[in-house]
């Protein structure tokens, strides 16, 4: 009798199995960091991922939280379904918070119904054009997208410093801050005392829409299709070219959506720290969700539990905020590692 | 005492079973046929002996001891060579390069000796090879000899050689064969994988014949016949297909490719004024060493690639190139030479049986879902495709894959259909399919144009074969004088006066 | 002239850590292997190199330790892409963000919310030749400088005149038809994460224990991403990659200089500059570039 390993699919229903597998590794494996850091591993597992679910506030900040991840995961997503490597949300978010808080500047005097648009309109196209070179070069000139997104999220970052250090250096404060948006550009609040935003409604509409163009339209299957295989999309008439272009910018603009979101609901202003790396986290966010929608909303969910519970972890146990940097970076491999398991099935044999 | 001895053999890829406890052995200095269909167990069980499978049971002999074969170097430690189908080349590495790998005899490489040693190694055996020659430039024929140096080079005592022909010319075929008998005569034996019969009696001394994972016959070479070797092969009356010409043939070119020039990034000439014409009611049949345009062809026909100049009409009206979604609506059929680019594998069946026409399915953009699963469940129908609409492409067989092309493409009722290695690597249940369906489409009035290595296939198919040779058309002969002799020349470039280019025109 | 002398010796100094870098990735890549983990491995290496070296008294326990670093790192990548297979890309890039996330919880546990980054009592020094001539700003640089030239004749000749290089080259070219010649695949991928991994090592280390004596957050800013670059317009060649890097921190080196002498730009743009020369320098060899015909693809023996 011996044991053999196959090369079969498991059941569909069993992936979600192997996600509660992939966090309990997780875990375990950043338990010995919290050891180090002097905490105890159970009582901080209950700060990361249980004390924020039995406290309103908390739960609040956690679909705060989420907003700027799922709209980058969601950005993400797109591009990967496509084999398109887009790696740049992080410039591309900052570059639709830029537009957008010049917009939100000008705002004074317009309505929110329609400052709130122009904003969300100008950060998307911020976004699409952060994202267009990379995308043109990647096309036409067959340069690897993910070195040029990356080196574009530096630049991005130098740009963003020189306007808050020079032209845009708040005159009240001498922060370098940009000046702070109209009242009317800032977006309302939907959950009282909390700080939850119309953002978050933003998110939620992008994904459902996002959701409908990937399974339901030939546009999605056509960027699916070249995701999988782009020399059988080219035979099959798919415009390949044309269609990786609109990924990447699609990808783009909602990596902006994502710095609109943030400027409009949280800060009011554009400042160097906006973003904590949510660009890159949209990279954990979409491959833990399997470059799925329901699986993105999920993971950014999930992803921000822990953000949240790592912010209640280090006020009480004094374990670095970090800590959930490490868990959702751990998260990530130990998932990839796992799902690969799915593909396999042990069998006994004689 | 046998130098190469397997004694049942079992090999198992889920639940099919490759080779059902397989006897083999070869004797010091023979040339021994290993003879069976595509799919009947060879290469599995020339594999297992190269060590790159492991058997589930069995075991294997060499020189009357056993031995644990887990890797190729294992193999060739034991002086076993193999000269695989697909070579087993590295193609941006220089023909020495090629032949030390592995085997370099010493940290630093000193280029001059080596190079000296390879051109040596090659005069012996006659063949003219430059040692500073990048292989992926090299033809087809001269990629294969520098299979054979690796093998000589790294000592090899019995060497394997897998469908050797299946992409030379009879030419190159005959030159092999003499090779192979020079190192016959050096003591050295070769087991040679096959499933054309003449070969088996042309070159070797004793047959092994497998079917279907078992040893069905073993025999000595002189003992047989060409009948007695095909029914042990096939174990019934072998099918041929008969070219049925109760049709008529259109006066009209269906279509019309009219001096087609196209070169590659450095300049190189890859179709150099190729014309050729079919019309409706025939099939074409294009004979040609790998690596003579043919690949070039196909992609402009199929819309992948702009030629420099030339023009392609079908029924009449221009071709656009380079749009292979203009193809469909000029009613042209493609059945690509690799298979696994023609469909996508991760996608459902239902949606590759809508991509190549998805116009039809959607509306607005939204793809009408009902048609699509109406569309695949009448296609599955049609074409006795084994799957069901929403299993993944790539879990189907090459069969069924290759009836997932043939059902989007001929349900469209095609005028012009370019079939490219339309059978390559299929059984030969599914081979017969596809030439069914071949000849069913041609009999309805359309064009076919039948692209092949495999020279039997077009022989048995075509009205009328055109010989290709360095990109363009060397030769035409009508099927019921095709000469082999004559379309071998023709392919080597043979006989080719300046003119014979449009011979076919 | 004094000027251009000290402008190559600047940018000799900052070539260091990205050469050291892109001729990791180099040796890594022409195994078949892009690791996008490289940002991270550089700043992990030099934040384990500097907080080794302050616990030991030691700047060579310290280089030991940033060396190791980056080879334990690598040796992570070989065990999800080499041994599992999974994606290249989502997997360097999961390195990076681990080894940045690791480095911040490391860095805030020691030294606890500091406002100025720690520094060593003493770190490497620059070596001083040809003092009182022209020539000194030149050839006033750390041996890790010299240490990281003299590795381009080295990787040049291990790849392209050693039967070790051959091997290399063909894993990332054709594994399969390297495995059929006897070559264990695996094995060599793993050699050329080792060799690149201690390579990212030193660089990381070079930055901490040498140039700066000191770490901060931002150490690495992006030099893993420009070293990426590098490897594709240096054809994968270590002598080019080396003209790469010159480049590079040539372009850099004239910004700080024009920064210096109050260029009437915002600094931050000069900052960029380098970094949008480089994504234009790869645009113009793209086409050209000759990719490992392997790059991105795990190797998997059929059966």
């Amino acid at each position: 009798m011996s044991f053999k390993i196959e090369r079969v699919p498991a059941p569909v229903w069993m992936r979600p199995l192997f996600i509660v597998l992939a966090v309990f590794i997780t875990f375990l494996l950043v338990s010995t960091l919290v050891l180090a850091a002097g905490a105890s591993p159970i009582t901080a597992f209950y700060e990361l991922l249980i004390d924020p679910l039995t406290r309103t506030g908390a739960r609040a900040d956690i679909l705060m939280l989420a907003t700027p991840i799922l709209f980058t995961g969601i950005a993400v997503a797109i591009a990967f379904v496509a084999g398109y490597y887009n790696v740049g949300a992080e410039g591309q978010l900052y570059a639709g918070a830029i537009l957008a808080a010049w917009v939100g500047v000008q705002a004074e005097g317009m309505q929110p119904y329609v400052a709130i648009p122009l904003m969300l309109a100008a950060g998307f196209l911020a976004g699409m054009v952060w994202a267009l070179v990379p995308a043109l070069l990647k096309a036409y000139l067959s340069v690897d997208e993910v070195v040029t997104t990356l080196l574009l999220n530096s630049v991005m970052l130098f740009f963003v410093s020189a306007l808050l250090n020079g032209p845009w250096r708040d005159p009240v404060s001498n922060w370098p801050q940009s000046p702070t948006i109209a009242t009317s550009a800032q977006f309302p609040v939907i959950i009282p005392r909390s700080r939850v935003h119309f953002g978050a409604i933003m998110a939620v509409i992008i994904a459902l829409a996002t959701w409908w163009m990937l399974s339901r339209t030939r546009f999605g299957l056509e960027l699916r299709a070249i995701g999988k295989n782009k020399d059988a999309a080219k035979f099959l008439g798919i415009p390949v070219k044309r269609r990786l272009i609109a990924a990447a910018l699609i990808s783009g603009g909602i990596a902006g959506l994502a710095g609109v979101s943030e400027v409009g609901g949280i800060h009011y202003y554009l400042i160097g720290t906006l973003s904590p790396g949510f660009g890159y986290t949209g990279i954990i966010v979409a491959t833990l969700g399997a470059l799925t929608i329901p699986g993105v909303f999920i993971s950014a969910l999930f992803l921000s539990l822990i953000n949240r519970g790592s912010i209640s972890a280090s006020r009480e146990l004094d374990v670095p905020v970090y800590l959930s940097d490490v868990i959702q970076a751990v998260l990530l491999l130990v998932t990839l590692a796992t799902l690969l398991l799915t593909q396999y099935r042990i069998r006994r044999e004689r | 005492m046998p130098v190469i001895e397997l004694r049942g053999i079992t090999k198992r890829f889920g639940s099919l079973v490759a080779n059902d406890h397989v006897d083999f052995d070869v004797e010091t200095g023979e040339i021994h046929a290993l003879l069976g269909e595509n799919g009947a167990g060879k290469s599995t069980l020339m594999k297992i002996l190269y060590g790159l499978y492991q058997p589930d049971g069995g075991e294997i002999l060499i020189n009357g001891s056993p031995v644990h074969l887990k890797s190729p170097a294992d193999a060739i430690a034991n002086g076993i060579g193999f000269v695989s189908q697909h070579f087993s080349l590295v193609p941006t590495f220089t023909v020495s390069e090629n032949v030390l790998l592995g085997h370099e005899g010493g940290f630093l490489i000193d280029k001059a000796a080596m190079k000296q040693r390879v051109t040596a190694m090659a005069d012996s055996l006659g063949m003219n090879l430059d040692p500073d020659a990048v292989v992926g430039k090299l033809a087809v024929g001269q990629q294969q000899r520098v299979e054979i140096l690796k093998a000589l080079y790294r000592k090899c005592r019995v060497l394997i050689m897998d469908e050797p022909t299946a992409v030379l010319t009879p030419q190159d075929t005959e030159k092999l064969f003499e090779t192979l008998r020079h190192l016959q005569a050096q003591g050295m034996s070769v087991i040679i994988i096959t499933h054309k019969l003449n070969e088996v009696l042309a070159v070797s001394q004793r047959v092994t014949v497998l079917r279907l994972g078992k040893v069905v016959g073993r025999t000595a070479t002189a003992d047989t016949t060409q009948t007695g070797l095909a029914e042990m092969m096939v174990g019934r009356k072998t099918v041929t297909v008969v070219r049925n010409s109760e049709h008529k043939v259109g006066d009209l070119a269906k279509l019309d490719v009219r001096d087609l020039h196209m070169t590659d990034k450095r300049g190189g000439l890859l179709l150099r004024g190729l014309s050729l014409s079919a019309r409706g009611g025939e099939i074409v049949g294009i004979a040609g060493v790998a690596g003579n345009g043919q690949s070039e062809l196909v992609s402009v026909l199929t819309g992948m690639a702009v030629p420099q100049s030339g023009s392609v009409l079908v029924n009449v009206q221009p071709m656009p190139f380079g749009q292979p979604k203009a193809l469909a609506k000029l009613k042209i059929a493609r059945i690509p030479e690799d298979r696994l680019r023609g469909i996508i594998g991760d996608l459902s069946v239902a949606d590759n049986l809508m991509l190549e026409q998805s116009d039809q399915f959607t509306s607005f953009g939204h793809l009408k879902n009902r048609q699509i699963r109406e569309n695949a469940e009448k296609l599955i129908r049609d074409f006795q495709i084994k799957a069901s609409p929403n299993d993944p492409a790539r879990t189907l067989s090459g069969g069924n894959i290759q009836k997932i092309i043939l059902a989007r493409s001929l349900a469209q009722d095609p005028e012009v259909i370019i079939a490219s290695q339309p059978t390559r690597g299929l059984d030969v249940g599914a081979t017969e399919y596809v030439h069914q369906k071949l000849i069913e489409q041609k009999q309805r009035g359309a064009a076919v144009l039948l692209i092949s290595e495999d020279l039997d296939e077009i022989l048995v198919l075509s009205d009328r074969i055109l010989v290709i040779y360095e990109g363009r058309i060397a030769g035409e002969f009508a099927a019921e004088n095709a000469d082999i002799q004559a379309i071998g020349a023709l392919m080597t470039g043979a006989n080719l006066s300046p003119e014979a280019g449009l011979a076919g025109a | 002239m004094e000027s251009l002398i000290l402008l190559i010796g600047a940018t000799l100094r900052i070539a260091t850590p990205i050469l050291f870098g892109a001729l990791g990735e180099t040796v890594i890549e022409r195994a078949g292997i892009l690791n996008l983990g490289i940002e991270g491995t550089l700043l992990l290496s030099s934040f384990i190199g500097f907080v080794t070296a302050q616990a030991a008294d030691s700047l060579w326990i310290g280089l030991a330790a940033a060396i190791l670093t980056g080879i334990i790192l690598n040796l992570l990548m070989g065990f999800l892409v080499v041994t599992l297979g999974l994606n290249q890309h989502v997997c360097g890039l999961g390195i990076t963000l681990f080894a940045t996330g690791f480095a911040l919880f490391a860095f805030r546990l020691i030294y606890g919310g500091v406002s100025t980054p720690p520094a060593l009592d003493e770190s490497f020094q620059p070596l001083n030749a040809f003092t009182g001539t022209a020539f000194a700003p030149l050839f006033s640089q750390h041996w890790l400088t010299y240490v990281s030239l003299l590795f381009v004749p080295l990787l040049s000749w291990l790849l392209f005149r050693t039967s070790f290089g051959l091997r290399l080259r063909s894993v990332g070219e054709a594994p399969d038809a390297a495995d059929t010649a006897g070559i264990n695949v695996y094995r060599m991928r793993y050699t050329a994460l080792i060799i690149g991994g201690a390579l990212m090592g030193l660089g990381g280390a070079f930055l901490s224990l040498a140039q700066l004596g000191a770490f901060t957050h931002g150490i690495i800013n992006g030099r893993g991403w420009v070293a990426i670059a590098i490897v594709i317009f240096g054809n994968w060649k270590p002598w080019r990659v080396l003209a790469g890097a010159l480049l590079f921190s040539g372009v850099q080196a004239l910004q700080l200089r024009l920064q210096a002498e109050g260029v009437p730009l915002p600094y931050e743009l000069l900052l960029a500059l380098p970094y949008l020369l480089t994504i234009v320098a790869i645009a113009i060899v793209g086409r050209n570039a000759s990719y490992p015909a392997a790059l991105l693809k795990p190797y998997r023996r059929e059966g």
